[in-house]
């Protein structure tokens, strides 16, 4: 935990404008120079429950959410259920302020808006508040956005409020409304936000702030990016002008957002049946000679394994994307986990063939939508970029120098009508689209409609022609043509770069985590090291072909390593295991499957208690521990 | 040389250009009612001028999915019930294609539905061949859905109790707009009911009653059949939704009681097709986009100068 950092929390219920309003304070703050890192919490549901975001803000580096938070914004509910109903969800209207204080700092700061909450419907909340040393505000903020003409302004109240108590200057909240807000409703907002600004200025001594932004500098332009914008532009960036999907949260936002601006690229998107069609579109589209995409979450993506299979034993380039969720079955659908893993590395029937890509964080899963990309064309094998809720959604600071890239366009091994007529064909005059001897494993192919390139796709075995065929011979030779594609890869990929280390590097303890996890742990790496650990961490992103000797390495540099997952099972774990063949004895696991993503903390509490203190009891949070075989 | 130069060449195309060389004799049954729909394709295509390398046929899985290994064609062989979601891309990619998708009635009415229904909805310009022959041939004789009800198979050892789907009205309902019968045995309508279909704008469903003298030996052998827009024992309009919809559920009824009606049930020339849709509200470009990545002049854009103002 840093002292200089603001971990804002507004709280209130789905539907209340909770993520728009926070997405513009964090932007504010970005313009004013700080880095921000964001983390949603909602749930499955249209209107109403329980919801908040966090907007974690520093001079210095976050690439995490913090531990707890330090100012919470409690806005009321406005589609909660009745209380006077007998029921098990208790008392909703009170929710966006009694379900958040577990988590607030001491010395933290609540603003609560006292039209619509009453702070004496919490048990022993004064005690709390006393026993805690937290600041206690209450505004009627619906009150003050009722004067102004319209009720649901309020949470701009409830950000002049935090203004005026964190010392933070109004000027980039004014322009991020002015570029933000339609005309008919601007005007009113930027009074609401000034009155409650300048009427907490009034009444509290607002010179010393309890909890204050802290002021930081950008050396060059800053945007605020999530990972589902950074996958989209990096889909967009390496010229995929195809997409089709079917909804299913969390991968719609991928979808939403490629759906808005493909038309501006004259590109198509195709909102489909289900996912079953969905993948097939983007094989088809692809075949046809068009760079696509489709992608789901868990569900979504089970029906998309035999497309998926298809799209192998034809050798057609694709890209899905899986935005992983808490399962199994429907789960908890807006809650993180990476329980997936498995899921996406071995469905679809056979020995089958792909690459799966795991970033760790937003500037990542730009880069890594963009190789996956390159590798499904250049290879013709399809590639799936695995992530999830939390990177999904979460937002963060990156500069924008670094979408400043060249496109690519490229289909990778396809011939022209020219280079066509130099390539092998039977007498009839049907191209070798599938040779058995060629370099990487990889055959070049042809588009349907270009003279000289006639051949069967089929899911049949086949051979060079294409034609369906279960001779031993071409089977076991197209067998080894498709996995040599694989090795390839892998070479490609040890020049790529894809993981990411933090710490000494002749640290005694390991940790390994995979995805979104890698900015977690690599703050807690530098707190333990601050303490005293000697430790480093290793955050993989290829998950197929695996870097099976980077991560042999770097588990033969250290005494013990910690593996730290979102699942209950271990999948990483065991994927890390199974490639290496051994070292069984020294990982151990760090699982959480609640619905919430790590904090640094429970990382750093779960490696001193189980890893330093090598008691092996369980941290003592909400995470679990899972020895190192053995012990 | 274009890019695909194989696409509205103007010269004769002799059917034989169809026939592969690896596989000339297809491995059908004896008296297999799917050579009727292979020689119906060999005729259509020169007739309406498309070139083998100019056409894709996407099929499923079953007996029609062997279609691909004897017209030579550009050919994408899918899995079970998927040929439209692929073929339909395909047409999006490349709408200078021409798609044609075919598969059996379990392939297409069956496992792949619900892709029926939707690309039916859709309007897509393709065409789409279903081989009926009542029963999953294959796999060896279960009943299907088009099997008769108390169809018995060992599948379904009491008699099937279930009423067979309608396919033709279920065609008309999801949005087709050119739903035909044809029969094996008789090609000449055969061959005339695929030229038109290829020919028409929009989606082309053919409901081919293709006999299977293998598993379905107690089927009727679709003879005699009738031609409804002929016969003058049957007076409706083809361009008329609601006369369409009343022949086509005789015609679906009868077939189960013997009686063999065929021909062109519902034609509509005026539904703009779904990728005309798709350009009229600005989500579909006008150039083919599979052409797009062959132009080397092409300034493709970049997320940088064109998205990324917003999130500053």
């Amino acid at each position: 935990m840093t002292d200089d950092e603001l971990i804002w929390r507004i709280s209130g219920g789905s539907g209340d404008g909770i993520a728009s309003t926070s997405q513009n304070f964090a932007k504010a703050l970005m313009r004013s120079g700080l880095n921000v890192f964001t983390h949603r919490h909602y749930p499955s549901r249209i209107r109403g429950g329980h919801t908040y975001t966090e907007v974690r803000a520093s001079a210095g580096p976050v690439e995490s959410r913090g531990d707890g938070y330090n100012f919470l914004l409690a806005l009321g509910d406005s589609f909660a259920r009745n209380p006077e109903e007998e029921a098990v969800y208790g008392n909703e209207e009170i929710k966006p302020l009694s379900e958040n204080l577990d988590e607030l700092r001491e010395g933290g700061v609540i603003v609560y808006d006292e039209g619509l909450l009453d702070a004496s419907e919490i048990p022993n909340f004064d005690e709390r508040v006393e026993e805690n040393n937290w600041h206690v505000y209450p505004l009627d903020l619906r009150g003050l956005a009722r004067d102004q003409g319209r009720e649901v302004m309020r949470n701009t109240a409830g950000v002049g409020a935090t203004c005026a108590l964190t010392g933070m200057d109004l000027d980039h909240v004014q322009d991020l409304m002015r570029d933000a807000m339609p005309e008919k409703i601007l005007e009113p907002n930027l009074e609401i936000l000034q009155i409650a600004y300048d009427q907490v200025s009034e009444e509290y001594d607002v010179d010393a702030p309890d909890v204050s932004v802290p002021t930081g500098e950008h050396d060059e332009e800053q945007l605020l990016m999530s990972g589902s914008d950074a996958i989209a532009y990096g889909a967009i960036d390496e010229g995929c002008r195809f997409i089709a999907g079917y909804p299913m949260t969390p991968w719609t936002e991928v979808f939403t957002i490629m759906t808005q601006n493909l038309p501006k690229l004259g590109g198509i998107s195709e909102q489909v049946e289900d996912e079953i069609a969905a993948a097939a579109l983007a094989v088809g589209a692809s075949h046809a000679g068009v760079k696509a995409m489709s992608g789901s979450s868990g569900g979504g993506f089970a029906l998309m394994s035999e497309p998926l299979g298809l799209a192998e034993m034809t050798e057609t380039p694709v890209v899905l994307v899986e935005a992983m969720r808490a399962g199994p079955s429907t789960g908890m659908p807006t809650k993180p986990e990476q329980s997936d893993l498995e899921h996406v590395l071995y469905t679809s029937q056979g020995d089958s063939q792909r690459v799966v890509l795991a970033p760790g964080t937003v500037e990542e899963a730009y880069e890594q939508s963009r190789l996956a990309f390159r590798l499904a064309y250049e290879y013709q094998i399809p590639s799936i970029l695995l992530y999830d809720q939390k990177l999904g959604g979460e937002m963060k600071n990156v500069p924008k120098s670094h979408f400043d890239r060249e496109p690519n366009p490229d289909l990778g091994k396809t011939l022209s009508e020219d280079a066509l007529s130099e390539q092998p064909h039977s007498e009839d005059g049907k191209f070798h689209r599938f040779q058995h001897d060629v370099d990487d494993g990889v055959s070049p192919r042809s588009i349907p409609g270009q003279k000289g390139g006639r051949f069967l796709a089929t899911g049949n075995e086949h051979d060079p022609t294409g034609h369906i065929s279960e001779s031993p011979e071409n089977r076991v030779a197209q067998i080894d043509r498709r996995a040599e594609k694989l090795a390839a890869i892998r070479e490609d990929l040890d020049t790529e770069d894809t993981g990411s280390y933090a710490g000494p590097e002749d640290a005694e303890y390991g940790i390994l985590t995979f995805g979104s996890q890698q900015g977690t742990v690599e703050e807690a790496v530098g707190r333990l090291n601050d303490a005293g650990v000697s430790v480093k961490s290793y955050g993989v992103s290829d998950m197929l072909p695996f870097p099976t000797e980077q991560v042999r390495e770097f588990v033969e540099s250290v005494d013990e390593v910690l593996v730290v997952e979102m699942t209950a099972s271990g999948q990483f774990r065991g994927l890390v295991q199974k490639n290496l063949g051994q070292y069984g004895e020294k990982l151990s696991s760090l699982l959480k499957y609640n619905g919430n993503p790590f904090e640094p903390a429970e990382i750093v509490d779960g490696f001193e208690t189980a890893i330093v203190e090598g008691d092996g009891d369980a941290p003592g949070n909400q995470t679990t521990f899972v020895p190192a075989a053995g012990d | 040389m274009s890019t695909f130069s194989a696409i509205g060449e103007e010269r004769e195309i002799d059917r034989d250009e169809y026939t592969p060389g690896v596989e000339p004799q297809p491995t059908w049954c004896p008296g297999c009612g799917d050579f009727s729909v292979l020689k119906a394709l060999k005729q259509a295509l020169p007739e309406v001028g498309r070139t083998p390398e100019e056409t894709l046929l996407c099929t499923g899985i079953g007996c029609s999915g062997k279609l691909n290994s004897y017209l030579d064609t550009y050919g994408f062989h899918t899995i079970h019930g998927r040929s439209l979601p692929v073929a339909r891309a395909a047409k999006l990619a490349n709408p200078d294609l021409e798609v044609i998708a075919a598969g059996g009635d379990g392939d297409g009415y069956g496992i792949g539905g619900n892709h029926f229904i939707h690309t039916a909805r859709e309007n897509h310009d393709m065409t789409y061949i279903v081989f009926n022959n009542e029963i999953f041939g294959l796999t060896k004789g279960q009943t299907s859905p088009t099997s008769p009800k108390g169809h018995k198979s060992k599948t379904q050892p009491h008699g099937s109790a279930k009423e067979p789907i309608k396919p033709l009205s279920m065609s008309l309902n999801a949005g087709a707009s050119y739903v035909a019968r044809t029969a094996a045995v008789n090609p000449n309508q055969a061959k005339e009911i695929i030229t038109e279909a290829i020919e028409h704008d929009g989606f082309a469903h053919v409901d081919f009653l293709t006999q299977c003298p293998t598993w379905n030996k107690d089927a009727r052998q679709y003879v005699p059949y009738i031609d409804v827009n002929e016969s003058d024992d049957y007076e409706f309009d083809k361009t008329d939704r609601v006369e369409a919809a009343e022949m086509m559920r005789t015609t679906e009824e009868s077939l189960y009681e013997g009686e063999v009606l065929t021909g062109r049930f519902y034609v509509d020339e005026e539904r703009p097709s779904y990728g005309q849709e798709k350009q009229t509200i600005g989500e579909m470009p006008e150039e083919p986009l599979a052409e797009r990545y062959w132009d080397d002049d092409y300034e493709w854009e970049r997320s940088h100068d064109m998205f990324l103002d917003k999130h500053a």
